[in-house]
């Protein structure tokens, strides 16, 4: 397929391997952001493409993984209500609650049903007047826009009978949480590149000012990761920070403009719980006040829970880079995708995922 | 709502045109959950992937065996 195959040449891929061990002198240690370039990388082997030096950690870019367990548990809650029809995206159905998951919940007779976009919810609100539609609208930046036109729709069709539970996240001031950690080793970013698609790229250049990071915005494919991988070496060899493009067939500067529109109609940024990292202020988004009406939190009356997570999964440590997924004692055995203990292990763009499908055998290091 | 066919390889797909409004027959979307957020600039998609091109075809060249 055009701009896909030609990014999987396994010549190119190999010539930009030994264009990166050329340049590489000294160790160095880079994150990418999304959980789809996660996947790429242990798919294809990118990481043991790289010289030795040069250490590929994962960031918190699995929007299922980072969804509070709180809002998990609700959607499950909201689920048992007969009159309840509750949609979400296929993704978060087995991912762990507290107690239990959407799967289970809808093999106990909840109405539970998945949806492949945010119109397809909508449009189960209007085929079912009678019952209430509450959709799990989480996602990052990439899908907010869909998630907001849902929701504007919605307004617009005066549907009574529809609402969105929301857990939205922000990629930029989690980068900030991360950098001002104490913990913190990564030199180099690969930003994600359909975030970016959409948001444009001001807000990375911030990044790389603030904390003299190099920043390069990544595609998915194999070949651009090794390019974006390229492009960070050269810089911090250089010893430069800038932020450049590497995904310039999706991205550019100013971004999705409509899609940031819709986006700033519907939504405003808001402090935000991330699984497994805890609160980060500013860093989500919220309904406005125009919109209350179609926010399941607050028309539902579901209260505040507090969760804890279970002591044995380590995915905080996995989602901040400090740990991978092989180093769980939990890996491949307790938790698997079909009984995960934790999110990064059921979710398509998981770490722990990515981990057990490509490289079950790895030992701990 | 402006929507149009998409095909993924042999799958073709309704999807939401709204945030694309210069896409047009023949062009290449990116597509997340139903709706399209970029066009493929083609041009700019060419200059740089012949930029990749060339250095695939010269590495193999250092590496091939001897001819």
């Amino acid at each position: 397929m055009k701009y896909l195959d030609e990014y999987r040449d396994e010549r190119i891929a190999r010539a930009l391997a030994a264009e990166i061990a050329q340049q590489t002198t000294q160790p160095w240690v880079l994150m990418e952001i999304c959980g789809g370039q996660t996947h790429t990388i242990m798919r294809y082997g990118i990481d043991e493409l790289l010289p030795r030096g040069i250490e590929l950690v994962h960031g918190p870019g699995c929007p299922v993984c980072v969804t509070p367990l709180e809002t998990v548990d609700k959607a499950i809650e909201l689920s048992l209500h007969p009159e309840v029809i509750l949609v979400s995206y296929g993704d978060m159905l087995r991912v762990p609650g507290s107690r239990s998951d959407l799967f289970r919940a809808k093999a106990q007779g909840a109405d539970v049903r998945i949806a492949y976009s945010p119109t397809e919810a909508v449009k189960i609100a209007r085929a079912n007047p009678d019952r209430k539609v509450v959709f799990l609208a989480i996602g990052f930046e990439t899908t907010a826009p869909a998630n907001a036109m849902a929701a504007w729709q919605a307004k617009r069709e005066g549907l009574s009978n529809f609402s969105m539970l929301i857990s939205h996240v922000l990629v930029p001031p989690a980068i900030r949480a991360l950098m001002v950690s104490q913990t913190n080793r990564v030199q180099g970013f690969i930003a994600p590149g359909h975030v970016c698609t959409v948001m444009g790229c001001r807000e990375y250049e911030l990044l790389v000012h603030d904390f003299r990071v190099p920043i390069v915005v990544g595609g998915f494919e194999p070949v651009d990761i090794l390019e974006a991988v390229l492009m960070l070496i050269r810089q911090l060899e250089a010893g430069e920070a800038r932020l450049e493009n590497q995904y310039v067939r999706s991205v550019s500067y100013q971004g999705n403009v409509p899609a940031q529109q819709i986006m700033g109609e519907v939504f405003e940024i808001a402090d935000q719980k991330w699984r497994g990292i805890g609160p980060i202020p500013q860093s989500g988004l919220r309904l406005r006040e125009e919109y209350a009406a179609f926010d399941a939190d607050r028309i539902f009356d579901l209260g505040e829970i507090t969760v804890d997570e279970p002591a044995e999964c380590i995915s905080a440590q996995v989602l901040q880079g400090l740990k991978k997924p092989p180093d769980c004692p939990a890996f491949g055995m307790r938790c698997t995708p079909e009984n995960p203990l934790g999110a990064p292990m059921v979710s398509t763009e998981g770490a722990c995922a990515a981990y057990y499908h490509y490289r079950r055998h790895m030992v701990a290091s | 709502m402006r929507v149009g066919r998409v095909q993924f390889g042999g799958i073709v797909r309704q999807v939401s045109l709204d945030f694309v409004p210069e896409a047009g027959l023949g062009d290449y979307v990116m597509v997340h959950v139903g709706f399209a957020i970029s066009r493929v600039d083609a041009a700019e998609a060419e200059r740089t992937y012949k930029l990749l091109q060339e250095m695939g075809m010269l590495e193999a060249e250092l590496a091939a065996p001897d001819s």
